[in-house]
């Protein structure tokens, strides 16, 4: 973006380099003189977080994978024997297995901060997208993970999640045959999501890489969502964005080590150490915790072939928000209806998570539709005529100005401006 | 009025909740299991090795009839963190087991006594052949049965147990299984052929006989000789076949730990050190 100071390097051996390959150059415009609002709240530090997740996934994997077996008589053991015979493979297990869960954990406070403050409005539409997409190769690596450890779970939950393209008219059998290379699920599905999973990752690191690139051609939202307008507005990236994110990278590994070192079974499931048995159904099969929402959405709709689709459109409407919500105020902090219908939706989205974890009977289904029902309300009636209707509060004319008006430190954990204040 | 507290809140409710809701998926009508004393529970605990090396003799005299524990080698009987028996003891139990291996040289298998890096052989040849010693049912392999059963804590309680660590759930089932017989069932309870009432198992008639009773192995340490203690000794027993490296994993913990709030103490203050001037500016 603008007044970047140019980068000129110092020994010979730099400017060498940069007039045939001038990376040290991108470096210095992307991570150090980058200018980013000077309001940034702490939500901010969630891409960071992901980033630095994603790298922990694919170093503990690449280790992991080293010592796994992708067969079905074989991989059961030879995770247990990670577990007990390789050094620190423990460690590696328990760093992975609980990574995944809070990559997830990021990647929801990551989405929630893009809805609160309007983050995928213009001109942030691809960027938006490319992180609907990355959501998207997300879960289909968890999803396949799981399955590796080839335990009572990862066998049922391929076999219902699979099952699921079945209910496609014509085409829905044959897909399922072909997703399984064979008549159920079993070794060749194994080896397919071994080497899926494996190759995942990295296209999620590329799409990264997209994602990381269209927010530098359009710059950072922020919780007033005004645009940056003079060098006042903003700071530069090194050293204000990297040492923010440190610290709070820092605070975040706290939260994981709790999970990691002393509750590594916690988010996981017990059946899950029962070797995978196709002649036995666990009592209850659900997924891992960051899909039980979308698991309740499914089960909440009495045709398997519209819950299936109902699965599907409540994760690709997202990418639709930027046409879906009509208001040209991005940040919820000046449209006081939007604000508490979105609140009310991410409590929606939590209590279809309790309920993806119950067994689909009686008060649990009627409660999984409404919540369904006020789910695709929000994205496809309320959005749309929010904005039309809504009045919204006077925004502020600059950064600068709301950071005065706020009389809080930029970049402490200041809470937004506006609200009962505004 | 705060904004961002509502959505801190939402946002920690929806992890918690959701994220402990995968919990709250097995045998609805349980019967809960009351929880044990473990040494192994919290953010310090770690194993009682004279407690495993008392649970390691009544596996060996009661439930290895039956049960299998396949991963696990006589070497691990010497490792840290374990029960704590020195190389030598664990080559003399080896010692006393026949394994089967081969084929030698003529092409056929033979005996030959065990060796440290054996693993514990199992019972039972294969699978049929258990359930048909055992009216048709199957004893499951013990490596990592602690860990492969849970309680249905429910709500609010999954919450809870993130904060105060509670992972014994598994341990605290089986203490509760081997206690749980009954002599006669309850009134209108009809059981199946071969079964037995037990108060805490799925459905209440289970397969297995009762293995434990008062005084059946003999301890020699002056610890009590009831079914409660040695269910409490062979649970702690499984839940380190299940997870051998939980020493070492707290330990490592603790350490991790310190360094990670040195380290976010330090980057805060350099963090407030650097927006010093962006703060008091204009
Ligand atoms: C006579 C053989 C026999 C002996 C000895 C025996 N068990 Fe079992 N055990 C079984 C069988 C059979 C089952 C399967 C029961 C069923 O599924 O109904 C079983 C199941 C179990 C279960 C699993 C219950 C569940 O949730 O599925 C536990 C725990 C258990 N045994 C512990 C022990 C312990 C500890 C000992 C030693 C003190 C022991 N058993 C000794 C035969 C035995
Ligand atoms: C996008 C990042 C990734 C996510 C979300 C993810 C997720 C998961 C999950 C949920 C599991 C099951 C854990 C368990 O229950 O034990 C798993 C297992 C596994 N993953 Fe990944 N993973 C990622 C990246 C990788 C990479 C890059 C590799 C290798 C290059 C890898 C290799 C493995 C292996 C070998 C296993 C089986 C061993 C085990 O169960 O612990 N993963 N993964």
């Amino acid at each position: 973006m603008s007044e970047h100071s140019a980068y000129r390097p110092q020994s010979a051996f730099m400017q060498w380099l940069e007039r045939r390959l001038p990376i040290a150059g991108l470096v210095h415009s992307s991570f150090i003189v980058y200018p980013t609002p000077r309001n940034l709240n702490y939500w901010w530090t969630f891409g960071g977080i992901l980033s630095f997740m994603l790298g922990v996934q694919i170093i503990t994997g690449i280790v992991l994978a080293m010592h796994y077996t992708p067969h079905v008589d074989y991989a059961f053991n030879s995770v247990e024997s990670i577990m007990r015979d390789v050094n620190y493979g423990w460690l590696l297990r328990y760093l992975h297995a609980n990574g995944a869960s809070f990559f997830f954990i990021a990647v929801y406070a990551h989405i929630i901060r893009g809805m609160y403050y309007g983050s995928y409005k213009e001109p942030r539409e691809v960027l938006w997208i490319l992180g609907v997409i990355l959501f998207l190769l997300m879960i289909v690596t968890g999803f396949m993970g799981y399955v590796l450890p080839w335990g009572q779970m990862s066998f049922w939950a391929a076999t219902v999640i699979t099952n699921l393209f079945s209910a496609f008219p014509v085409v829905g059998d044959p897909v399922v045959t072909w997703l399984w290379g064979g008549y159920a699920v079993g070794n060749p599905t194994l080896n397919r999501f071994y080497s899926l999973h494996y190759l995942l990752p990295f296209i999620i690191a590329g799409v990264v890489v997209l994602h990381i690139w269209a927010l530098h051609m359009v710059g950072q939202n922020n919780p007033t969502g005004v645009e940056p307008k003079t060098p006042k507005d903003t700071v530069a990236f090194t050293p204000y964005a990297t040492v923010k994110d440190a610290f709070f990278i820092a605070v975040f590994c706290l939260f994981y080590a709790w999970f990691v070192f002393y509750i590594p079974n916690y988010l996981g499931h017990s059946d899950n150490y029962i070797m995978a048995n196709p002649g036995q159904t666990p009592t209850h099969i659900v997924p891992e915790w960051y899909y039980l929402p979308f698991y309740a959405i499914l089960r909440a709709i009495p045709s398997k072939l519209l819950g299936v689709c109902a699965l599907l459109a409540s994760i690709l409407l997202l990418a639709f928000l930027p046409w879906l919500d009509t208001s040209r105020v991005r940040s919820a902090n000046y449209r006081p209806l939007f604000r508490q219908f979105l609140i009310v939706w991410f409590l929606v989205v939590i209590g279809l998570g309790y309920l993806g974890s119950q067994p689909p009977e009686g008060g649990y289904v009627i409660a999984a539709r409404v919540l369904t029902a006020y789910y695709f309300i929000f994205l496809l009636i309320i959005l749309p005529l929010l904005g039309l209707f809504e009045k919204t509060k006077p925004l502020p004319n600059s950064i600068s100005e709301a950071v005065l008006r706020e009389g809080l430190p930029a970049g402490a954990s200041a809470p937004p401006p506006g609200g009962a204040r505004g | 009025m705060n904004h961002t507290r509502g959505i801190v809140l939402a946002f920690g409710l929806a992890v918690s909740l959701s994220a402990l809701g995968a919990r709250a998926a097995l045998a609805q009508e349980q019967e809960i299991p009351p929880k044990q004393h473990w040494s192994f529970a919290g953010p310090f605990g770690l194993y009682d090795p004279a407690q495993l090396q008392r649970g390691f003799k009544i596996y060996k005299e009661v439930c290895s009839n039956c049960h299998s524990i396949k991963l696990l080698a006589f070497r691990n009987l010497a490792d840290p963190g374990g029960p704590g028996f020195t190389e030598a003891q664990a080559a003399a139990i080896a010692a006393g087991y026949q394994i089967t291996d081969g084929p030698n040289d003529q092409g056929e298998m033979f005996q030959r006594s065990g060796k440290l890096a054996d693993h514990f052989p199992p019972p039972f040849p294969n699978d049929q052949a258990a359930r048909a010693a055992l009216g048709g049912k199957l004893p499951p392999d013990m490596s990592v049965l602690a860990k492969a059963r849970s309680v249905e804590r429910g709500f609010p309680w999954f919450i809870f147990d993130a904060f105060t660590q509670y992972q014994e759930d598994g341990p605290d089932y089986i203490h509760a299984i081997l206690n749980g017989y009954e002599d006669h069932p309850p009134a209108g309870v009809t059981l199946p052929p071969g079964a037995e009432y037990n108060k805490y198992f799925p459905g209440h008639a289970i397969g297995m006989p009762k293995p434990l009773n008062d005084g059946q192995v003999q301890y020699t340490d002056g610890t009590p000789m009831t079914v409660d203690q040695y269910g409490r000794d062979v649970a702690a027993f499984l839940m380190w076949v299940a997870e051998p490296t939980l020493d070492a994993r707290k330990r490592l913990g603790f350490q991790v730990f310190v360094f990670l709030i040195v380290l976010s103490g330090l980057l805060y203050f350099t963090k407030r050190m650097v927006w010093y001037e962006v703060k008091h500016q204009s």
